[in-house]
């Protein structure tokens, strides 16, 4: 039972990671209906963004909890930054292009990022400063770091923040009626290129964010490293149904507890299939998603 | 687009004539030339997931090579020119990178590769060049199976195995161990192998040993298994990218019991274990407390050059060097076949050791146990206590 608790906390410590990404996922997605395959490599530039700065501040020999908000906030501008850029550049040309294109482009950005990441950073890993030292909390008998719990924290955060943004604020609005019928928006006086561009700015905010409080759990980084986790939070807002924020928060959730479980288990070595299977069989059976339907309002 | 016929027909009779030329190459990389440098290469990971033990090995053989030439270098003054290539930590970039230095660099033997998986794909090229080739610090007993033109200057496996599972019975009194394996690399399942064999062998119990792969960053889920079993110590059999992260997580969840390594922890960036390393031995070549003038005099000549402590891996990357070397002068030649022949009777002195090839190629030396503390931002490695051979 105690085994089973602490799975479960363990699952829970990496499905709010891929929650995290998935966030950025379904929300570009729910404005653009593209799949912004380049995401889980804005998430290894916050993370690189963090690095540097964090490295510049001398964050490993003294670690604080203010530091460590300049840090995320400094990757966050970072990774807005070079989001619109990305939007900017290479989807903005084929915007009214058939969405095939717009999903290749994706894909060579995608591309890009992770292997200019390799020329300019370098293949080898690197090791996250140590913003906030690690602690452990023992509650009954399972054990959690104060670094996971940041983590669960704030993908909740983020999750109530961006339904806020999305169904409270103006903007939000804006980016609701943008997702509904992009010319018709133009013509009620909406402007799109800005809607779509501060929504680009907003998910790469958040994928950098995710990036940082990742690498402080985990504190490896490469250049690869949003490949794979990209991927999996792919999966995660597919599960959850791509376009819902709560089901990408579920979504991620769920493939986090699976790989656990699997993990646990003697099969060990296949968790990183599961997820893939995972995304089989929902494509199969509930093309939708979990809390998706068609007739849904999407964003 | 349309190529004037003879135009292609030209291209296509290049192109096989010179697959021909390649095929009649002579075996042995151009070493009929008795002037002039002698170019030996090495390949290793300079970069990626292993890019500490290239690094590092690189850095110990190119001071051997200072050293030589400026002693006069080989053979009647000729110096030595050492090629380094790296492989990336993958295995078919490092047979790729030991094809280009033996049949475009032309060298004369190989050094390298640091981690078994690596060796064991360049090593059948090395064989079928008749290129020597010795790897510093491959461990994997399959190694220097692939033929009779691959040597290694450090022990092997079966002897770390043994040493590992002796030292967790007799000194930290263990009866029941649990084993955490990377399935991808050669050298974590067999050095895996050889704990549970010797271990069993002993009286104590192995638990099924739990398999993860190189670039995981989360163990939360196996540790968190092999903790409701309660073992007495851990075994992770894996590289130091992968064990840094392992201690760590393993301290999170409470356990505190001794965690050991082989080898492959030896590497930078192990740090990153920080005050989880406590509590955690590994089985090593050499140490560099050792007071034995030879390495207190290289610990002082490489502390000069690169301003760093010399790990073990540069101590085998400095040896394999030297035994090379040793080999050519007694060889009188930079034929391969002939250096081999010399190779297979070498007996030199080594700062890890005296480095006697057996006739499996392999060197029988004693493995230190170290126990890993860190302070100031680093790992210290403190000797506990060498095993010999039997």
């Amino acid at each position: 039972m105690d085994t089973f608790l602490q799975q479960f906390i363990n699952g829970l410590s990496l499905g709010a990671i891929y929650a995290l990404i998935a966030l950025g996922y379904t929300m570009v997605y729910g404005v653009l209906r593209l799949i912004n395959f380049a995401h889980g490599d804005v998430y290894m530039l916050g993370a690189f963004a963090g690095y540097y700065i964090a490295n510049a501040m001398n964050m490993d020999a003294n670690p604080s909890i203010l530091g460590a908000i300049v840090v995320t906030m400094g990757a966050m501008a970072a990774c807005a930054v070079i989001g619109i850029l990305i939007e900017r550049l290479a989807y903005r040309p084929v915007r009214h292009h058939s969405r095939l294109t717009s999903l290749i482009t994706a894909i060579g950005v995608s591309l890009l990022l992770e292997y200019g990441g390799q020329v300019v950073f370098g293949a080898t890993p690197r090791f996250f400063p140590q913003m906030i030292r690690s602690q452990t909390y023992t509650l009954g008998p399972v054990q959690i770091t104060n670094q996971n719990l940041l983590i669960i924290v704030v993908s909740f955060i983020v999750m109530f923040g961006l339904q806020y943004i999305v169904h409270q604020t103006k903007i939000g609005k804006a980016m609701r009626a943008t997702s509904f019928n992009l010319s018709v928006a133009r013509l009620m006086g909406i402007n799109t290129d800005f809607i779509i561009a501060f929504t680009f700015a907003l998910g790469s905010a958040l994928a950098a964010a995710g990036g940082v409080m990742v690498a402080l759990a985990i504190p490896r980084i490469d250049p690869l490293m949003g490949l794979m986790t990209g991927l999996k939070a792919f999966v995660a807002a597919v599960l959850g149904g791509i376009g819902n924020i709560p089901g990408a928060m579920l979504g991620g959730m769920l493939i986090g507890l699976m790989e656990t479980w699997i993990g646990a288990t003697a099969y060990s070595t296949y968790r990183d299939a599961v997820a893939f299977a995972v995304l089989i069989l929902i494509l199969l059976f509930r093309p939708a998603g979990l809390l998706g339907t068609s007739v849904t309002e999407k964003v | 687009m349309k190529l004037p016929r003879r135009f292609v027909v030209a291209a296509l009779l290049a192109a096989v004539l010179g697959a021909v030329a390649c095929e009649r190459r002579p075996s042995s990389g151009g070493a009929e030339r008795s002037t002039g440098d002698i170019v030996v290469g090495m390949y290793g990971s300079l970069t990626g997931d292993g890019a500490s033990f290239g690094q590092s090995s690189v850095e110990g053989a190119q001071l051997a090579v200072e050293e030589l030439n400026n002693a006069g270098g080989l053979l009647g003054g000729r110096k030595i020119k050492l090629l380094v290539e790296d492989d990336q930590s993958k295995p078919d970039e490092a047979s790729n990178a030991v094809t280009k230095l033996i049949t475009q660099n032309k060298v004369v033997a190989v050094l390298g590769e640091v981690a078994s998986r690596r060796s064991l794909a360049a090593g059948p090229v090395c064989q079928k060049y008749q290129t020597p080739m010795i790897s510093p610090a491959s461990t994997n007993e399959r190694v220097t199976q692939i033929g009779d033109y691959i040597f290694r200057v450090c022990f092997i496996d079966p002897f770390q195995g043994e040493v590992l599972a002796k030292f967790a019975f007799n000194d930290l009194k263990a009866r029941k161990v649990a084993v955490l394996k990377d399935i991808q690399q050669d050298y974590s399942v067999g050095l895996t192998d050889a704990i549970q064999k010797k271990f069993a062998a002993l009286g104590g119990q192995v638990l099924d040993p739990v398999s993860y792969s190189s670039g995981d960053a989360d163990f939360k889920a196996i540790l968190t298994q092999v903790r409701a079993q309660k073992p007495d110590a851990i075994f992770v059999t894996g590289y130091y990218p992968e064990a840094a992260i392992i201690v760590r997580q393993a301290r999170e969840l409470g356990m505190k019991v001794p965690i050991l390594g082989g080898d492959g922890w030896v590497g930078d960036a192990l740090k990153n274990g920080r005050e989880a390393l406590a509590n955690c031995y590994i089985s090593n070549h050499y140490s560099g407390d050792n007071p034995d003038p030879v390495v207190q005099n290289f610990v002082k000549t490489y502390h000069a050059k690169y301003k760093r402590e010399p790990d073990s891996i540069a101590a085998l990357g400095y040896d394999a060097a030297k035994v090379l070397a040793a080999a050519i002068t007694s060889a009188n030649s930079t034929e391969g076949p002939k250096i081999r022949e010399a190779l297979a009777k070498a007996d030199v002195p080594g700062v890890t050791g005296r480095l006697k090839m057996n006739a499996k190629r392999d060197v029988d030396k004693p493995a230190v146990i170290q126990e890993l503390m860190f302070t100031n931002g680093d790992v210290k490695y403190i000797y506990k206590t060498t095993i010999n051979p039997n």
